[in-house]
């Protein structure tokens, strides 16, 4: 009987030598005569355990992890073609707690499918929002998702349905889906996992989106940092296209919706939406001032639907299962799930996939078990660079979009980073603002040079060099960045300042030994 | 960075040409573009501004403005292999700051700057997606995750070890 394993290919997994132990499990299985058919998916998301290896049982699929190419000689002496014990063993992957536990709605298939295999697709319900939505008329689609109170993904929580109905309702001969792949926060890569490990879930939810609204074009913008992101998407969109899932006829619905892959250029500000669509058009990616909205006037001056690889992933679950059956999640206007990364210096790091309205605490014990160096938790920063620094006492802080803010932080992404008793919060709140001048587009003075003149009043407070009248001075500046940048990365780089000059003051306090020394 | 650019001998206009052309007709043609003339090159030469200007109807300013402003887009050709380090929140929260620190002490490879035999190129990146494996860099496209002294020395001896 052909024994069927499955080892990632995502490029975390092939990070930690994925590759070499699927070619590691092949020598094997030839020396010994055993016929394996090695299937490359997706992540599970459980990122500890890559390279993580599973075997199809009759009692479904069992894991291995993290296995290293010696392992591959011991796994068979083991039996692990029959699901054997092993000391690498796990048990059934569908039983394991850390599986168990999570509400995996937009990421169910994630680790599971051949990603590029359409029929395996199908076979796990994949498809059948999209057919359901060639049947509805465009305006049911849009009531529909916002019934399910789907808010943008991609950090900005701006309820997905709303934006759909402007674009809608706006009169144009061309219209166009616009994903945005751009995922450039520290800390988050669900956007990566799912391109790589499931991609028709996004080209089924940007061809909802374009028959929602009578687009009849799409492009997926993905950041040059992922290069196997962007080889795995464009096989996809050829693959779906010569199913006839794109094109002049989107599963038989008499419509037309085609889309292109393309590839951002190492420039953080094309995660900001006008910034992609001037980079989609082929200039700087400088921030256009809002309004218009791109949902009247967006790509080449046309009505676009703009929106992050997770709010269009998870349209297909709510198209096939009800907008109710989606809003069911969640807690208060936070409603569905969100995948959440856990990330940094962390235990067990990957991807959770909860409904919003789970603790970091939660996520960060429950999950991740602690700091990967055994020392204690000092900081969590949630949603990205952009994201506050939070200290044990608010760890029970709910992540939902308000209750993030009430924090004065913001849900972001969903990317949660550990950081252990060894970080320095002056440090991480100069990075903060280093980051922004780095990246920059230079529209606005607030964003160009308030990031800069932050980095220099950091630099003074930390060297001991008149303490109150530069906190003054850096006061005044976050107040000026916040109220005055055109756009969300001047606007929110005060966040992480912020939380870091209120919970961990004591790191801007310490005695400058060596400026003072030198003065 | 400029200065001998112009006497690179791995420009050519006839192959620079026939790339501009082949993707002209994209909507939003000039990353694509660039994308496919960095790949050809390993830069993008001052010479191929004009040409693509021409192509797209564009002032040389804008194409010069677009080719400017991203990290990706090289004036020079760097190094036979490229190392792009991960130094954002999730990699420093794993230490990569101290990794840096030992390929400018030990083995003078600064950021940003290539070995002297042109063997290895050091870039800085913020976030490669692999946070939980932290710290993450890619090597000439490949990933490597929980990047550490080991891993960096043997990088270093087995593409920069020509280094004087």
């Amino acid at each position: 009987m052909n024994a069927r394993v499955f080892v990632s290919r995502d490029s975390a997994a092939i990070s930690v030598g994925a590759n070499k132990v699927a070619d590691a499990i092949r020598d094997e299985a030839g020396k010994r005569g055993v016929d394996v058919e090695i299937v490359r998916v997706g992540s599970r998301g459980m990122l500890w355990l890559e390279p993580l290896v599973e075997v199809e049982t009759e009692r479904g699929r069992v894991a291995y992890g993290p296995v290293k190419p010696g392992d591959a000689a011991g796994l068979f002496e083991a039996g692990f073609l029959r699901g054997a014990p092993h000391p690498l063993g796990h048990g059934e992957t569908d039983e394991m707690d850390w599986m168990k536990r999570q509400q995996r709605l937009t990421f169910a298939r994630c680790g599971v499918i051949d990603p590029l295999l359409i029929a395996e697709y199908r076979a796990h319900g994949g498809f059948a929002g999209l057919e359901k939505a060639a049947r509805m008329p465009p305006a049911d689609i849009v009531e529909m998702v916002t019934a399910s109170g789907l808010r943008g993904r991609g950090g900005a929580g701006f309820p997905t349905g709303v934006k759909w109905r402007t674009v809608l309702g706006a009169p144009a001969d061309q219209k166009y889906v616009v994903c945005n792949a751009d995922e450039g926060d520290s800390g988050t890569f669900a956007d990566r996992m799912l391109m790589e490990g499931d991609p028709f879930t996004l080209i089924e939810g940007m061809s909802i989106a374009g028959l929602a609204v009578g687009a009849t074009k799409g492009f997926v913008y993905i950041r040059s940092e992922y290069p196997h992101a962007f080889a795995t998407m464009e096989k996809a969109i050829a693959v779906a296209r010569g199913a006839g899932l794109l094109g002049a006829n989107v599963a038989g619905s008499g419509r037309a919706f085609d889309m292109e892959a393309r590839l951002g250029a190492g420039a953080y500000i094309c995660g900001e939406e006008t910034s992609l669509l001037e980079s989609l058009e082929g200039r700087r990616g400088q921030v256009r001032a809002k309004p218009p909205l791109p949902a009247i006037k967006g790509l080449f001056g046309k009505p676009t639907i703009i929106n992050n690889v997770l709010s269009f992933a998870a349209c297909p679950w709510i198209l096939t299962h009800g907008a109710e059956a989606y809003a069911d999640y969640g807690l208060g206007r936070s409603k569905g799930t969100q995948p959440f990364q856990l990330a940094g210096n962390i235990k067990r790091g990957g991807l959770v996939e909860l409904a919003l309205g789970a603790t970091i605490r939660q996520l960060v014990e429950d999950f991740g078990g602690g700091t990967h160096s055994g020392r204690p938790l000092r900081a969590v920063q949630v949603g990205g660079p952009l994201g506050a620094y939070f200290p044990d006492k608010l760890l029970d802080t709910p992540l939902g979009y308000e209750e993030m803010l009430a924090a004065k932080g913001m849900l972001g992404h969903g990317g949660v980073v550990v950081f252990d008793a060894a970080v320095d919060l002056a440090k991480q709140a100069r990075f903060a603002m280093e980051f922004c001048a780095i990246e920059s587009c230079g529209k606005c003075t607030p964003c160009r040079i308030g990031s800069t003149r932050g980095v220099e009043t950091i630099d003074n407070i930390v060297a001991g060099g008149e303490r109150g009248k530069n906190r003054e001075v850096l006061d005044d500046l976050l107040q000026l960045m916040t109220d005055g940048s055109l756009c969300a990365l001047g606007g929110l780089t005060p966040i992480p300042v912020v939380s870091a000059l209120t919970h961990f003051p004591e790191d801007f306090e310490k005695p400058a030994g060596l400026r003072l020394a030198a003065e | 960075m400029d200065a001998g650019n112009e006497a690179n001998i791995g420009f050519d206009e006839v192959r620079a040409r026939a790339i501009i052309a082949k993707h002209a007709v994209l909507q939003g043609a000039t990353l694509p573009i660039l994308h496919a003339l960095q790949h050809e090159f390993g830069y993008i030469d001052r010479r191929a501004t004009p040409l693509i200007a021409d192509a797209l109807n564009l002032s040389r300013a804008e194409v010069h403005g677009t080719v400017s402003f991203y990290h990706d887009f090289k004036s020079a050709p760097g190094g036979k292999h490229t190392l792009k380090i991960c130094r954002a929140e999730a990699c420093q929260s794993m230490g990569v700051d101290k990794l840096v620190e030992r390929l400018e002490l030990m083995h003078r490879l600064k950021v940003g700057e290539t070995s002297p035999d042109g063997g290895l190129t050091i870039e800085a990146v913020y976030c490669l997606g692999n946070c939980a494996l932290s710290p993450a860099a890619l090597l000439d496209g490949e990933p490597v995750g929980r990047l550490d002294s080991a891993a960096i020395d043997d990088i270093v001896t087995r593409h920069a070890g020509a280094r004087a």
